[in-house]
């Protein structure tokens, strides 16, 4: 008796049988892999099957919103029950292809713009959520269990061998295409020119099925310029802290900055004050960042040695290819931006992540999670973490590992500094610490098995807020963490309800510091200290280089 | 440390007193400890200022003795109601009693504050009244506009009746506000969310340019002061017949040359300007050295 | 409006005759009038507010004021569009740095 024999190469014939059929119903229209755009539609209804899983670029900036458009648009008759593996959810169409039927089901790290449509969409079951993720963390899985079986990305251009150059915004492309080539996927690009040669391959033609002409360039949102005219004297005093508290404190040669203004205001500040504190080529050398235009003024002073990109930003493409010792130019003299590998970096190589966030609980845990919205993380949980893993030591690494186990009896090891920099208090007076996250209340509103966090509170080192900064590495109980947490809280219920004697012994100690402990003359705290004031200076600082998309600008 | 000079656009009105005057010279009349405020946003459960949104009062300017009103923009947009204008009138009447040889009106203002309504609609009318007595009584009247929430309304009006005019590009000078303009005449006609297109139209440099404003300066605190002094050294112009006519003539060659264009690029192509894009990005002396021998107005 | 008053006894420290005022009654802003007057040597806060509700917010600040400068024979006069506790303690001690000179 001999078993069945099992067939081994089921993926490699049905991927032939789709091509078959798309090469058959285009006809004369196939020019080699070049697909016209009026026939995306017949190439997607034969090619895709129900129940695919579809991984569509919705990227953090760059959008394949062409392919996007012409997947919402599709005959739900005819293909339905698709899986969507997306970074982000950005565009309406990201939703339009769950409320026509096309897709039901997706697993995505972020959808900002998107949340409340997401999150009405659970609630009326048109919309299944596998899981929630980081960026990397997806990607990774499209490499085990969630392989593509049809991906659908962009990219600047392709020549007629279907190599791709996907240039300053390549960010979420590589790992997409390699996961779905290397599965006998499928793989259709956009793209906005068809060149003879090309500036640089990016991604090789062999692994590349279709490509379409576009009418229109990619979309790409400009989600990491700042205007500096926003900055506030809060947050002023805020980065005065962080850099005098924190970044000189450990000597952070090796950083991320999550987006925002607290942010934006520590760029800002290196040139002028973190010069006078004669800081220069000792923090803030190394960066996992985007091209961000307020840290224009930081690159010219000499501050910042070389930036690795998680994408491109808008309007930074000229600065940068004159800054080829800064940004990672490639020999073409244009930047490739990688956000697997950049998020990689952020987790492993640098020293130090600060960002802000909406709320934050009495462990420290932290949370962007709000009701009736669905949004997700981003790489922010992957740069908010200890990088357990890593191995090689660096001073702030080796002095935060200190401090955390100072008088413990564990064996020594490093840990990153993960700071959560906020004001007490949001808009509309809404406290950012809180006794219970609003993301337990969602879990339970959306189904999901734990709540949403994106900073656990064991691995959050530092809060910094306009009242101080709390050191949660030399708390040695929950009791202290919390009143640490309380003495940072401000007139928030939540630091109204303090321990006073237990804060001040925090603060004797060190663990609570405020703005006066640190020498930081609150008098100094004003907008003058800014390196540059509004988008013309950045332009100035930047040699005329930098050009901000339309809506930064009055002129 | 910080070598970055003081941001008049930046400032409060407080503090561009302060640091535009000589120093320690200001003092103020109808302090905010007087609390003389607005009789009527009380009945509107409005939040009011101690000093109704405008100081004045006398300082030194470069030695000579010189009367000061800043309208702060933070307050209402600056918008002036019975008081604030009731202030300005006073501080113009003084001037004349005095003999005061300059006035310096710091403005930054919306206009009339709708709120108060015909007793902001009054205020600004006997603004302008008092503002062209002090010119009739030998007082010089100079307006400085570089806030961020330009001069408009009724107060851009007033504004051309003083004087002379300092502006930075940052400062803008109309009478209607971009969105009337849009609401009035659609946004094909005056699209008031493009930025840029506003600025162009009616920010310091089109102003310059056009010979509604005769300095621009940067966004500096110091160079407004030197503009406000040589402004108020020049020989003041007595409001005659002939300057009314030569401003009707600049006015009608403006039509003539201009009226059919729909862009100020292309109003300062016509002027002589090589690379009229480049303008907005220029420094003011850049700019100046440009603009001065093209620019209409003359004076 | 909410109008907040609030007086604190047993001052030690004077302030100089000239009134000063700081700030500007916009958005997320505030204006603080602080001159010198003898009251029995206490210090008096009247508090004009467009954000009503926050008495206990605006308590615990200024009590936290007073512990920081024991103004005595002081009157100090608010406008409030609805800042923040930050920028409220900000502005009182800009004040009162004002006044004492330490910025000039």
């Amino acid at each position: 008796m001999s078993a069945p024999s099992r067939v081994w190469d089921t993926l490699q014939s049905n991927r032939a049988g789709r091509l078959a059929r798309a090469r058959s119903v285009l006809g004369a229209a196939l020019d080699g892999k070049a697909v016209p755009g009026a026939r995306i539609k017949d190439l997607l209804h034969n090619v895709l099957e129900c129940g695919d899983r579809v991984c569509l670029e919705g990227n953090n900036q760059k959008q394949a919103d062409f392919l996007g458009k012409a997947l919402a648009g599709l005959d739900p008759d005819r293909i339905n029950n698709l899986h969507m593996l997306q970074s982000v959810l950005a565009l309406p169409e990201h939703l339009d292809v769950f409320e026509r039927g096309i897709a039901s089901k997706l697993d995505f790290s972020f959808s900002g713009p998107q949340a409340a449509r997401v999150a009405k969409l659970v609630a009326s079951g048109q919309l299944n959520i596998g899981a929630i993720h980081t960026y990397l963390e997806l990607f990774s899985r499209y490499f085990i269990d969630l392989p593509p079986r049809v991906c659908l990305v962009a990219a600047e251009a392709a020549d007629r061998h279907g190599n791709l150059y996907t240039g300053p915004n390549t960010e979420d492309t590589p790992p997409i295409v390699e996961a779905t080539a290397f599965k006998n996927g499928i793989v259709i690009v956009q793209v906005n020119r068809i060149m003879d040669v090309l500036p640089r391959v990016d991604i090789p033609g062999d692994w590349v099925d279709f490509v379409v002409c576009s009418p229109e360039p990619y979309y790409i949102e400009p989600l990491f310029t700042r205007d500096p005219a926003l900055i506030s004297e809060i947050q002023v005093l805020m980065a005065m802290m962080a850099i005098k508290g924190i970044y000189a404190e450990y000597g952070v040669e090796r950083l991320n900055h999550g987006i925002g203004f607290d942010t934006a205001a520590i760029e800002l500040l290196l040139p002028t004050y973190a010069e006078s504190l004669g800081l220069r080529g000792k923090i803030a050398r190394h960066w996992a960042l985007n091209p961000h235009p307020a840290l224009i003024p930081a690159i010219e002073a000499g501050f910042v040695e070389s930036v690795h990109s998680f994408g491109s930003e808008l309007g930074m493409e000229d600065y940068i290819r004159a800054r080829p010792d800064v940004f990672a130019v490639g020999p073409d003299g244009s930047m490739r931006s990688n956000r697997a590998m950049c998020q990689a970096a952020g987790h492993y190589a640098c020293d130090m992540f600060i960002g802000s966030t909406l709320q934050i609980d009495l462990q420290g845990n932290s949370s962007t999670a709000t009701l009736g919205r669905i949004a997700g993380f981003g790489g922010a949980p992957n740069m908010g973490a200890d990088a357990r893993g890593r191995r090689h030591a660096s001073p702030a690494w080796l002095k935060a590992g200190r401090q955390a186990r100072e008088g413990r009896n564990t064996i020594p090891r490093g840990q990153k500094l993960v700071v959560q920099i906020v004001e007490t208090f949001r808009e509309h007076m809404q406290p950012a610490f809180v006794d219970r996250l609003d993301a337990w209340e969602l879990a339970e509103q959306a189904g999901f098995e734990i709540p949403p966090v994106m900073i656990y509170g064991d691995d959050v080192t530092h809060i910094l807020t306009e009242e101080g900064i709390a050191n949660l590495l030399l708390c040695r109980s929950d009791e202290e963490r919390e009143q640490a947490i309380r003495g940072v809280a401000g007139y928030t219920p939540v630091g109204m309800a303090r321990d006073k004697r237990m804060v001040e012994n925090l603060r004797d100690r060190g663990i609570i510091v405020r703005a006066e402990d640190l020498g930081v003359d609150k008098r100094l705290a004003t907008r003058d200290l800014l390196a540059a004031r509004n988008m013309k200076d950045l332009v100035r600082a930047s040699g005329g280089l930098y050009s901000p998309p339309r809506r930064f600008r009055n002129w | 440390m910080n070598n970055y000079v003081n941001s008049y656009l930046e400032s409060t009105a407080r503090e561009r007193i302060e640091r535009l005057f000589d120093p320690g010279s200001f003092v103020e009349f109808l302090p905010p400890a007087s609390r003389v405020i607005s009789p009527h946003l009380g009945q509107l459960d409005a939040a009011v200022a101690f000093d109704d949104g405008v100081v004045v009062g006398r300082a030194f300017l470069d030695g000579e003795t010189v009367f000061a009103a800043a309208q702060e923009g933070g307050f209402m947009g600056g918008a002036v109601g019975e008081v604030h204008g009731a202030k300005l009138v006073g501080l113009l009447r003084r001037a004349v009693t005095e003999k005061i040889g300059a006035v310096l009106l710091l403005l930054e203002s919306g206009g009339v504050r709708l709120h108060e309504a015909n007793a902001g609609l009054i205020a600004v009318s006997e603004v302008m009244r008092a503002v062209l007595d002090a010119r009739a009584a030998g007082v010089a009247v100079v307006t400085l506009a570089g806030g961020s929430n330009g001069v408009f309304g009724g107060m851009g009006i007033v504004a051309r009746c003083t004087n002379a005019i300092v502006m930075s590009e940052e400062g803008r000078l109309a009478m209607s506000g971009p969105e009337v303009i849009e609401t009035a005449s659609g946004v094909e006609e005056f699209d008031s969310r493009d930025r840029a297109l506003v600025w162009r139209t009616t920010g310091g440099k089109h102003r310059y340019l056009l010979g509604d404003c005769q300095a621009i300066v940067s966004d500096s605190v110091a160079e407004f002061r030197q503009a406000a002094i040589a402004a108020c050294r020049a020989q003041p112009t007595f409001l005659c017949l002939a300057e009314l006519d030569q401003e009707q003539a600049m006015l009608g060659e403006r039509i003539e040359r201009f009226g059919a264009m729909s862009d100020p690029l292309e109003i300062w192509a016509a002027l002589g300007v090589e690379q009229p894009a480049a303008i907005p990005m220029l420094d003011a002396a850049q700019f100046v050295a440009v603009a001065r021998p093209r620019r209409l107005g003359g004076r | 409006m909410e109008t907040l008053t609030y007086r604190f006894e047993n001052g030690t420290r004077a302030l100089p005759p000239q009134p000063r005022v700081v700030g500007v009654v916009g958005s997320g802003n505030l204006e603080v009038l602080i001159e010198s007057m003898p009251q029995g040597g206490a210090c008096t806060v009247e508090i004009k507010t467009a954000a009503a509700g926050f008495g206990a917010t605006w308590q615990a600040v200024m009590l936290d004021f007073h512990e920081r400068w024991q103004l005595m024979d002081a009157s100090i006069a608010i406008n409030d569009m609805g800042a923040t506790p930050a920028v409220v303690s900000l502005r009182l001690d800009q004040a009162v740095e004002t006044m004492l000179g330490a910025l000039s």
